[in-house]
């Protein structure tokens, strides 16, 4: 078996005195496509911000690559070099078009230079369909388009990691599809991703391995099948036959 | 090309549009209202302006008045000194608008710094806006332009209109980091949080995502500011230099007729108004971009 990518263990995160990750223990090897489910509340957003460092987790601790990120003396930007995150809410910058959404890190993070940064750009535009759209500012851009553009930005800094934030909970479903069918095709290119979503059929379909979180306890933790068809704990099974 | 409405798709296909009768109907109506409201505005404010003309010297202090305050001859002789005093004045805002711009930004961008290495930094600045947005400009003035060049330090200037510029600053400095810090404040937080996420430390963030937004949003109450500052160059005639209301000043004193100042008034009026009416057209402008 492979050695993971991210290794999350015994991470515990309270907001005033409240525990909103209580000792959360999760792998996810290379390549590997993890869901997250559970009720509204439970901790989804808040374990992928403390992979993010977004958040300073209050026990516990976070390996990427086999190297601790929750070490205070590592450098957090570096850290989230390689890792990209997609947020519930769009997050696009609104003062910059398209294309300087997506050029802006690779440009002034990772150095490349204009022209290089612009034509990879454009080449993940026409590849989710997006290509006229590259001099457009955000507020024209349907709600789909938007999220696309996300996405697009955070892959465009070529992460080892990406982080999905219930990235179709704005959209109408219509638009929803357009969003999956980006995600269906970071799968097929082996991106390793963590996925916390609303959509169990999506969920069922693209993930190698699903975890129920429930009032931030990791309740249970199997393949999608296994899950969606045999779930061991009883909360997993409450949660699934509310939402199903 | 997909999505047009069938009557748009029905023109393409028989070619060039044709205006239909109905539109050309309502477009006639629309010309009419819109001259119809502009007659009656100019109607009205032509209305008022006699009534308050009529009232004004009807009253029966007039005839001294308009001796002392509205005199030709007395305007035509200050008109070319309170004019050249008044080119002071836009050299005075000129200098200081940039300083001050360049002050307000350092200033805010020091108050929004989270590390505790910039604690000193950081209550320097909060000292700094706390006393010069409390003491009046005026105050400012006279302290710097009789303070500092008592000191008789090696370098401190000694011009008045220089020393007059660095009071102006000082005080202004500290409205306009204010406003630049609620604006840098007004960015929703996730903005930083995408930049952060997208591996932006945090003065790339501040540079390229933050203060961008920031600074538009500001612009309205900056120029508001200017707007103030630029009569506030007046206040500078208190420690001497030739500018409008100082040679206005001297004019007057030597007549004892105030047309001098209306004559500085006037040219103050017609340098913010052009402001004053772009401001409104910016703040217009910005609404209607957030409408959209
Ligand atoms: N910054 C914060 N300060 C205080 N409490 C917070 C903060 N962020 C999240 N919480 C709380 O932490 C808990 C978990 O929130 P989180 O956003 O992780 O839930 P979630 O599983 O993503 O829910 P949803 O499905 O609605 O997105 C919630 O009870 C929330 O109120
Ligand atoms: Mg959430």
């Amino acid at each position: 078996m492979t050695d993971p990518l991210l290794r999350v263990e015994g991470v515990w995160k309270h907001y005033h005195r409240h525990s909103v990750l209580r000792g959360i223990d999760l792998e996810v090897r290379p390549h590997e496509v993890v869901c997250l489910i559970g009720a509204s509340g439970s901790g989804k957003s808040t374990l992928l911000r403390c992979v993010n460092m977004l958040e300073t987790i209050d026990d516990g601790s976070i390996f990427l690559d086999g190297r601790e990120i929750t070490d205070p003396d590592v450098d957090e930007d570096e850290v989230r070099r390689r890792i990209g995150i997609v947020f519930q809410a769009f997050n696009l910058f609104p003062h910059m078009t398209v294309l300087d959404n997506i050029t802006l890190a690779p440009r002034k993070v990772h150095k490349v230079g204009r022209a290089q940064a612009e034509e990879h750009a454009r080449d993940l535009l026409a590849r989710f369909g997006l290509a006229d759209k590259a001099g457009a500012y955000p507020d024209r851009l349907s709600g789909g388009q938007q999220q696309r553009v996300a996405i697009i930005r955070a892959l465009a800094t070529q992460p080892r990691l990406m982080l999905l934030d219930e990235v179709t909970s704005a959209l109408d479903p219509a638009l929803v599809k357009e969003v999956l069918g980006i995600v269906r095709e970071l799968k097929e290119g082996e991106m390793t991703m963590i996925l916390a979503t609303h959509e169990m059929s999506f969920a069922r379909e693209i993930a190698d391995t699903v975890c129920f979180l429930d009032g931030g306890v990791l309740r249970e933790r199997g393949t999608a099948e296994q899950i969606f068809t045999d779930p061991r704990d009883p909360r997993t099974r409450d949660f699934l036959r509310s939402v199903l | 090309m997909k999505d047009l409405d069938p009557a748009t798709r029905d023109n393409e296909r028989t070619g060039a549009w044709v205006k239909s009768e109905q539109q050309v109907r309502r477009e006639a109506t629309r010309r009419k209202r819109a001259l119809r409201s502009g007659s009656l505005a100019t109607a009205s404010t032509v209305v008022f302006l006699v009534l308050i003309l009529w009232g004004v010297t009807a009253s029966p202090g007039w005839p001294r008045v308009q001796e002392t305050f509205f005199n030709p001859e007395a305007f035509v002789r200050a008109l070319p000194d309170v004019l050249d005093g008044f080119l002071l004045n836009i050299k005075i805002f000129l200098i200081a608008e940039p300083l001050i711009l360049l002050v307000g930004l350092l200033v805010a961008m020091v108050r929004s710094l989270k590390s505790p290495i910039f604690f000193p930094l950081r209550a320097l600045a909060i000292a700094y806006v706390d006393i010069f947005r409390g003491v009046p400009t005026i105050l400012v003035i006279y302290l710097v332009g009789f303070g500092l060049p008592a000191l008789e330090l090696q370098g401190v200037p000694t011009d008045l209109a220089t020393l007059g510029i660095i009071a102006l600053t000082l005080s202004y400095g500290a409205y306009v980091a204010e406003v630049f810090r609620a604006g840098i404040e007004s960015v929703h937080p996730s903005q930083r949080s995408a930049a952060r996420s997208l591996g932006l430390t945090h003065g790339q963030s501040m540079r390229y995502v933050v203060l961008p937004q920031a600074v538009r949003r500001v612009v309205p109450p900056l120029l508001n500011d200017f707007v103030s500052l630029q009569k506030d160059t007046a206040l500078v005639a208190t420690i001497g230099p030739l500018e409008a209301l100082r040679q206005a000043q001297i004019h007057a004193s030597g007549t004892f007729n105030y047309t001098p100042y209306l004559v500085a008034a006037l040219l103050f009026i017609l340098l913010t108004i052009p402001m004053a009416r772009f401001t409104d057209y910016l703040a217009i402008r910005s609404q209607r971009r957030r409408g959209q």
